[in-house]
């Protein structure tokens, strides 16, 4: 999910009307010092990070002088919470406590719509003090046509027992709560505590919100760098794959780095899986054979052999992995020569330098097997793959024996096609692509497999070459999907003259 | 019987003219699905694979009659226009093949589709197949697949993985167990009709002998099917596999979460929940089809 930090959050509330703390957000210490001086009050300083707990991490601390508001902030920034360095702090006015309460918006599946809570307790713990004193604890369902009125929020107040100025200020916050949950498309979104200063003001001293990673595209002013549920920032790796993901509507590609910093002998493996249900089960049969898995990754929904390449190629640049498995649900709707392809250009460019196992169950599965096995004979490691009659536990021991007989091999380069063609006719694809083919090459080819292999057959011959069926720019747009046939099967039926380069932003 | 699609039901198609429409509408009409119209707005007027394209359903409706069914093959950000459109114009079952589409979007839909006793599988679901008869969205890929994979029997097959759906009917007719109706439920937190709904459906069907399912962890579904088990509603015997044993326990981005919904959704609470109620639960998803064999011979159902 993408999480917004506390002060992105406190700035959609303060957007609704709703109280916030004042303050603002500081990175440096002398930042921090000089919000302090122009709150001219206590402050409390907060560390941003994604974690809960923060107080016994030490990462809120209180400061009665500017001086100390720069101490504290520089004991905070800095600091590594689960994996990343927090680089923002929070310095807001302390407030004068005198009741707390909690409320929250989330989506309810069953009732499929939008579920309000209040609690009449809040603070830490809040789980807790539902549990225990389910009498303080209101919640309703939101109409999503007529939204959260404040006289609806009014009365779901008055439930635990609260009456007057004090319900109608929580009524008209919470109906505004549920606004900027809406507006902001949000899969939760949390106050706690709501504060009631010792002062009658209520502010929302916390709050955490959570934005749809399928709405994230509406809302390009929160800056969400990674539309995918992480509990830390992505790593490099990880923003390289969205960029991929984001900028290619044609079926998921999902990419989450479980391991860094291994090396040859950990048992790392990469993975690559298709299809959620078979990518787990598929995962847990590697893990059941001892191995750690580099990374999660999910291509499924008929990607195209374009993004499946992407994939691949991201996966291996992960570091010295021990083997790459890949594995699916066993029996795809999807072509499998389409992924198969994918992998092949990949394997072939890096090179692949260890064990793999493929398991490639579903339609077309024999051509897809019969092109691993042919990206076996190429390369100087055992790639072996898979139909839909083999189960991820048998590939997973194909996979280990295949890792555990494997003696490293030197890094050899083999006859990879990357053109600077003499005479080339190229065309540009829908993922910023590009199709080149050598005329010099392509005339002495006898097969012509490009044509006969091109799935969306926008081939033709003509004088003896490859050339389009529809015009470059109806090729751009999609015309071309990106199968990868004049490439990869050109490379292993036909005279080597085609090649597609596909750009990854940020992959060297 | 089968539920939910057969090879007379008339099926329109939004989104025909894509990249995705296009291709599955034709393997759609190959394995024997009633297609009668397809929508783009904008590219009304053409015929694609046989059948004429307009730019409104209410345009189609008045050409072709309504329709029992809409399969929508439409960009993410454009399905909630899309499905309501289809939902006022009088269709009663959608099936949103599209992932990624916003969560209030499909609150919208769902909202629409109570008010009019509409209903909808997904989104991202891989779609509906009832072997022999018919098939809505992507299961099975080509009909020739299709045809040599699945055959008619005794078995409702349920999941929440769309390739997970199509392995469980390959596997079990490897072991000569044919279904009625598989159903890929879809794979987001909110879908129209999850494992509880669609079991509700198989209980009804008389040609549904016995009910497998592939549930995961997260959310509650498996364990409101255990409810229905337990209040007598649901009869019919049910094996399930749940996947993702191995996982972390899914991530808890709320409080909010927690309180609703106290301990549902891990693995152990979703195993223990149906074997209280009388579920056979495997441990291995190969071990399913022998599973599901025995209940079957156990209860004197014939394959």
């Amino acid at each position: 999910m993408a999480r917004l930090h506390e002060h992105q959050g406190k700035s959609l509330l303060a957007g609704e009307k709703i109280g916030i703390p004042r303050g603002e957000a500081a990175r440096t210490a002398s930042e921090a010092k000089r919000i302090a001086e122009e709150l001219g009050c206590e402050v409390v300083v907060k560390g941003q990070a994604w974690v809960t707990g923060r107080a016994s991490l030490g990462l809120i601390k209180f400061a009665d002088s500017p001086e100390l508001a720069a101490a504290a902030a520089s004991s905070i920034l800095g600091k590594e919470v689960s994996g990343f360095e927090i680089d923002t702090v929070l310095v807001e006015e302390k407030l004068n406590v005198k009741r707390e309460f909690y409320a929250g918006v989330i989506i309810d599946d069953i009732a499929q719509a939008p579920r309000i809570i209040f609690s009449a307790k809040g603070g830490s713990g809040v789980e807790q003090i539902a549990s225990e004193h389910p009498d303080a604890i209101a919640q309703t369902l939101v109409d999503i046509q007529t939204g959260f009125p404040d006289y609806y929020a009014r009365d779901l107040v008055r439930q635990v027992g609260i009456q007057g100025k004090l319900q109608l200020a929580l009524g008209l916050m919470l109906s505004r709560l549920y606004l900027v949950a809406r507006n902001s498309d949000a899969r939760a979104a949390e106050i706690n505590p709501i504060v009631l200063t010792e002062d009658g003001k209520l502010i929302a001293a916390d709050c955490r919100i959570t934005v749809d990673d399928y709405a994230v595209f509406r809302h390009p002013g929160l800056e969400i760098e990674v539309a995918r549920e992480f509990d830390r920032p992505p790593t490099e790796l990880e923003r390289i794959a969205w960029d991929v993901e984001k900028g290619d509507y044609r079926g998921t590609f999902y990419f989450i780095q479980m391991e860094q910093d291994f090396k040859r002998g950990d048992k790392v493996i990469g993975f690559h899986g298709a299809g959620g249900g078979g990518s787990m089960m598929s995962m847990d049969a590697i893990l059941n054979k001892g191995y750690k898995i580099a990374n999660f990754v999910d291509t499924s929904g008929n990607p195209p052999a374009s993004k499946v390449y992407r994939a691949a190629r991201i996966i291996l640049a992960q570091g010295p992995i021990d083997g790459y498995f890949s594995s699916g649900s066993g029996v795809a709707s999807q072509e499998q020569f389409h992924s198969a392809r994918g992998l092949a250009k990949a394997f072939l460019e890096v090179p692949l330098n260890v064990p793999a196992v493929i398991r490639l169950g579903g339609n077309a599965e024999d051509r897809a097997i019969a092109l691993m096995e042919r990206v076996n004979d190429a390369l100087p490691v055992p790639i072996e793959a898979y139909g839909k009659d083999d189960s991820p536990d048998f590939c997973s021991d194909r996979l280990d024996v295949l890792v555990k007989d494997f003696l490293p091999v030197e890094d050899s380069v083999p006859p990879v096609i990357s053109l600077k063609p003499e005479e080339p006719y190229q065309f540009e694809t829908v993922s910023g692509g590009t199709v080149i083919f050598d005329y010099d090459v392509c005339r002495q080819c006898e097969t012509h497999i490009c044509i006969d292999t091109c799935v969306p057959e926008i081939l033709d011959l003509k004088d003896g070459l490859p050339v389009l069926n529809i015009s470059a720019e109806e090729a751009r747009k999609g015309g071309c999907i990106e199968c990868l046939a004049c490439q990869v099967e050109c490379y292993f039926g036909g005279n080597r003259g085609g090649y597609v380069e596909l750009p990854i932003p940020g992959l060297e | 019987m089968s539920i939910l699609i057969d090879d007379k039901k008339s099926v329109l198609i939004q989104g025909i003219t894509g990249r995705e429409g296009r291709t599955r509408a034709s393997l759609m009409k190959d394995y024997g699905t009633n297609i009668v119209a397809g929508v783009t707005p904008g590219k009304g007027g053409q015929e694609i694979i046989g059948v004429p394209v307009y730019d409104t359903v209410l345009e189609a409706s008045e050409a072709c009659g309504k329709f029992d069914i809409s399969v929508l093959f439409i960009p993410a950000p454009l399905v909630r226009s899309a499905a309501l459109e289809a939902i006022e114009a009088g269709v009663k079952l959608l099936v949103i093949v599209p992932d990624r589409v916003p969560i209030y979007d499909v609150l919208e839909i769902a909202h629409s589709a109570k008010k009019h006793k509409a209903q909808f599988v997904g989104p991202n679901t891989l779609g509906v197949l009832s072997p022999g008869k018919g098939v809505l969205g992507m299961i099975g890929g080509r009909a020739a697949s299709a045809r040599s994979w699945f055959f008619p029997g005794p078995v409702g097959i349920t999941s929440r993985s769309g390739g997970i759906t199509s392995s469980m009917a390959y596997y079990l007719a490897q072991e000569g167990i044919g279904a009625t109706t598989l159903v890929h439920v879809g794979g987001d937190v909110v879908v129209g009709l999850p494992h509880p709904e669609v079991i509700k459906l198989f209980q009804k069907d008389p040609e549904t002998k016995a009910i497998v399912m592939f549930g995961e962890i997260g959310g509650s579904q498996e364990e409101r099917v255990a409810d229905l088990v337990e209040s007598g509603e649901v009869t019919k015997p049910i094996i399930a596999f749940i996947g993702g044993k191995a996982a972390k326990s899914g991530t808890r981005f709320s409080h909010a979460g927690a309180i609703v919904e106290g301990n549902r959704g891990t693995y152990e609470g979703k195993v223990k929940r149906l074997q209280e109620v009388g579920a056979t639960v495997v441990d291995a998803f190969g071990d399913l089809p022998h599973a599901t064999k025995s209940v079957l011979e156990k209860h004197g159902i014939k394959l």
